[in-house]
């Protein structure tokens, strides 16, 4: 595992990346800093979903699940039940958890398409239960009014840079956690199940564990990005959990380059950045939408990130 | 086991850390010219963006819309945006002596989009006041940025009831409806004129079906009529045969609420089933409204249903919308079309009425509040207390009429209000129509 050198596509991917959340808010209008709060999120969701998707080779398309309960929850304890920031952060990220956990017990002795299949039918499970569970999750219309998070956790900051900075460091710790973790011996075990299980387990590694754990794992990161999505948006919705959204976020990881953490922030950001951009100039966006990741499927089949390097991941 | 790992972790760092720190001389090093071209470009892209904070002046009005125009209810979008265009051709594209500018957006139906491209609009483009908006959910999603950001908003289709009823959000102004504001007519109506003693509800599961049947009902049973059974299927549903094998045939008739694709598929399999024949077809307007109704066939004649609009509305106003209407974009206007041409004149009315000073937001809101512009397709609109409008309702039955199907109407409820004929302070009281609602006895 010899760390792959930083060549200059990279080196450029990297320094626009930095410069764009480092000190992009700080010059630009409200607006693109909205669009860069919004990446920063989608960057956390998507660099959860590569510890499943590219390190643990488990590909799955419920991942919007976590994200989504987790908003969920932060709506309902903020709405309903009045409860303070601390109560709304820890209950969605324990809540979202707990579910991975449960879930987990499900998918992790499944492989491959059966993975698939099993987290897209869960996904869709709690979909419609977003939908149909009216009472508490006000169905289609959804739960607004979620506080603003500055005036909730009682931090004397307003305004959308504010929210952005205070982002981009739950986003800079979980990511940090993330980066330790993959580069643990935890991590590279993931790895081995990924290229061989069956060696994993003749080496007398309980790969079942692992796998469960990895699981429960990003989707504890998942839920962060949902509760911080959640107060961004000030609402909840059932398309946070729709498999749109969870096929939306396998593109962003696909694209960006999996099992390398920074490629899926490249691809959230680019995914943001193009839907927005270009809806505001043609009415055909989806059809350009289309044909750029087709070509860039086509063209950078290991990801954006891994363009410039010919060695495989 | 953990702390052993911790240690293993720190150990990876340090060695992490000096790999990096050679593999940064040695690969850095000779490629700084590409990184510093890299840097620029990114300067160079982020003052660009720079720029393009809009600057506010007495330049064109600008009015930002909001419509899905992708996705399943991209037709419905369009019908919206067409109305709203041809209300501004009328005009050409002027009012208050001021140019008006119509920035386009697509919300795809997706509440989250819809809040981003409203912030995009307002905080990027610097709109002046935005319209547009389909879905309950996307309507209520927008409410509270709206109001904190305090940008007048037009809703001419969003029908929420809770939008001017228990959760009223002052800058929005609603030229539309409420969903359960037409049933209310259509139930009593349909006890006294159509003579229906028992009736059975099938609707889509979601929030504008629930306020709708609600309506209907509590007007209804109030009557003495009585709702015997209430079924709501899936808005995602593609067959009807398990609903359509459920409903009672001893029903005096079935109440529908659909739209688009699935009004379609419902009228040809209840047509198919032979209910056609032995019950009554009547239902919400969109199940038969124009935005569907051309591709209808015979399966639609004779279905009653009631709504503030038909194209067929035998007026000067609407004769002449119609045609232009048709004219124009080659297709018959649906409710959708006229919601947001009666949107536009709306909007029209209120900038003549502030010769054009939009930059005012207060006084645009009065503006709007307090705009009334006259020879409007549907009829007379005004606003009541609460930002609804006060408007006819009309009870229309399809016919064919020189070969085309057309909502004929055959009955008028002038002036109806969202609270029907209840006390608005007794009537909020009340919980909002849902799927489980049972009527105060």
């Amino acid at each position: 595992m010899a760390p792959r050198a930083l060549n200059g596509w990279r080196m450029g991917i990297v320094v626009v990346l930095g410069l764009a959340f480092g000190v992009g808010p700080l010059i630009l209008s409200t607006y693109w800093v909205g669009l860069l709060t919004q990446m920063v999120i989608l960057a956390m969701l998507a660099m959860s979903l590569d510890l499943l998707l590219g390190y643990t080779g488990l590909p799955s398309l419920g991942h919007a699940a976590f994200f989504g309960v987790s908003a969920y929850a932060v709506a309902v304890l903020a709405t309903g039940y009045g409860a303070g920031f601390w109560a709304c952060f820890l209950g969605g990220i324990i809540i979202g958890t707990l579910l991975a956990a449960a879930f987990g017990l499900i998918v992790s002795h499944v492989r491959d398409v059966y993975f698939l299949m099993i987290t897209l039918a869960l996904g869709m499970v709690l979909w419609g239960l977003s939908y149909r569970w009216i009472p508490v999750t006000g169905g289609d219309n959804g739960i607004s009014g979620i506080p603003n998070l500055l005036t909730h956790a009682g931090i004397p900051l307003t305004g959308g840079v504010a929210f952005y900075y205070v982002t981009l460091l739950i986003f800079a710790g979980c990511g940090m956690l993330m980066r330790l973790l993959v580069r643990s011996p935890f991590g590279l075990t993931l790895r081995g199940i990924r290229e061989n299980e069956g060696r994993m387990k003749s080496l007398g590694f309980n790969t079942w564990l692992h796998c469960y754990l990895s699981y429960v794992i990003s989707g504890a990161f998942a839920s962060v990005a949902g509760v911080v999505w959640a107060y961004y948006n000030g609402f909840v919705s059932p398309t946070y959990l729709e498999l749109t959204a969870s096929s939306e976020l396998f593109l962003m990881v696909t694209l960006g380059g999996p099992a390398t953490l920074i490629g899926p922030v490249l691809g959230a950001a680019a995914i943001v950045l193009l839907k927005n951009v270009m809806s505001a100039y043609t009415a055909r966006w989806l059809f350009v939408l289309g044909i750029v990741y087709i070509v860039a499927i086509l063209g950078a089949p290991q990801g954006v990130w891994n363009l410039g390097t010919r060695e495989k991941t | 086991m953990r702390g052993c790992e911790g240690a293993t972790v720190r150990g990876h760092l340090g060695a992490r850390v000096r790999r990096w720190s050679v593999t940064f001389r040695r690969t850095v090093a000779p490629s700084y010219r590409r990184t510093i071209s890299c840097g620029v470009l990114a300067l160079a892209l982020l003052s660009g963006a720079v720029l393009v904070r809009g600057q506010a002046g007495t330049g064109p009005i600008k009015i930002g819309f909001l419509v899905p125009l992708s996705g399943p209810l991209a037709q419905n979008g369009r019908d919206i945006l067409n109305g709203f265009l041809l209300s501004l051709e009328e005009v050409s594209q002027r009012a208050g002596g001021r140019e008006i500018q119509v920035i386009v957006e697509d919300d795809e139906g997706i509440p989250a989009v819809g809040l981003t491209k409203a912030r995009k609009l307002v905080e990027s483009d610097k709109v002046h006041l935005m319209a547009g908006a389909l879905l309950s959910s996307t309507g209520y999603a927008l409410a509270p940025y709206i109001d904190s950001m305090k940008i007048p908003m037009v809703y001419p289709v969003v029908s929420a009831d809770d939008l001017t009823q228990r959760k009223r959000s002052p800058w929005i102004i609603r030229t539309g409806w409420t969903g359960s504001q037409p049933n209310h007519a259509f139930g009593e109506y349909a006890y006294r004129t159509l003579k229906y003693r028992t009736v059975a509800t099938i609707a889509l599961d979601y929030a504008f079906g629930w306020e709708s049947v609600g309506g209907f009902q509590r007007t209804f049973e109030a009557e003495g009529g009585r709702v015997v059974q209430k079924m709501w299927t899936p808005v995602s549903v593609h067959d009807f045969a398990p609903y359509l094998a459920q409903i009672s045939r001893d029903v005096d008739a079935v109440y529908a609420l659909f739209l688009g694709r699935a009004a379609l598929q419902f009228l040809r399999q209840y047509e198919e089933y032979g209910l056609k024949a032995r019950v009554p077809l009547i239902g919400a307007g969109t199940t038969t409204d124009e935005h569907v109704l051309p591709v209808m066939g015979d399966e639609a004649l004779g279905v009653v249903t009631v709504l503030h609009y038909s194209a067929a509305l035998d007026t000067p106003a609407n004769r002449k919308f119609a045609s232009t209407y048709r004219a124009r974009y080659k297709k018959v206007p649906s409710y959708y079309s006229e919601s947001m041409y009666t949107g536009g004149k709306w909007v029209i009315a209120a900038i003549e009425a502030l010769q054009g000073r939009v930059e005012d937001r207060d006084a645009l809101l009065a503006a709007l509040q307090n705009a009334k512009p006259t020879d409007l397709p549907r009829g007379p609109v005004e606003l009541d207390a609460y930002g609804n409008p006060i408007e006819n309702v009309y009870v229309r039955r399809v016919e064919r009429v020189n070969g085309e199907l057309q909502n004929t109407v055959i009955d008028t409820f002038p002036r109806v209000s969202q609270f029907w004929k209840y006390n608005p302070a007794e009537y909020l009281k009340q919980p909002l129509y849902s799927r489980r609602y049972v009527p105060p006895s």
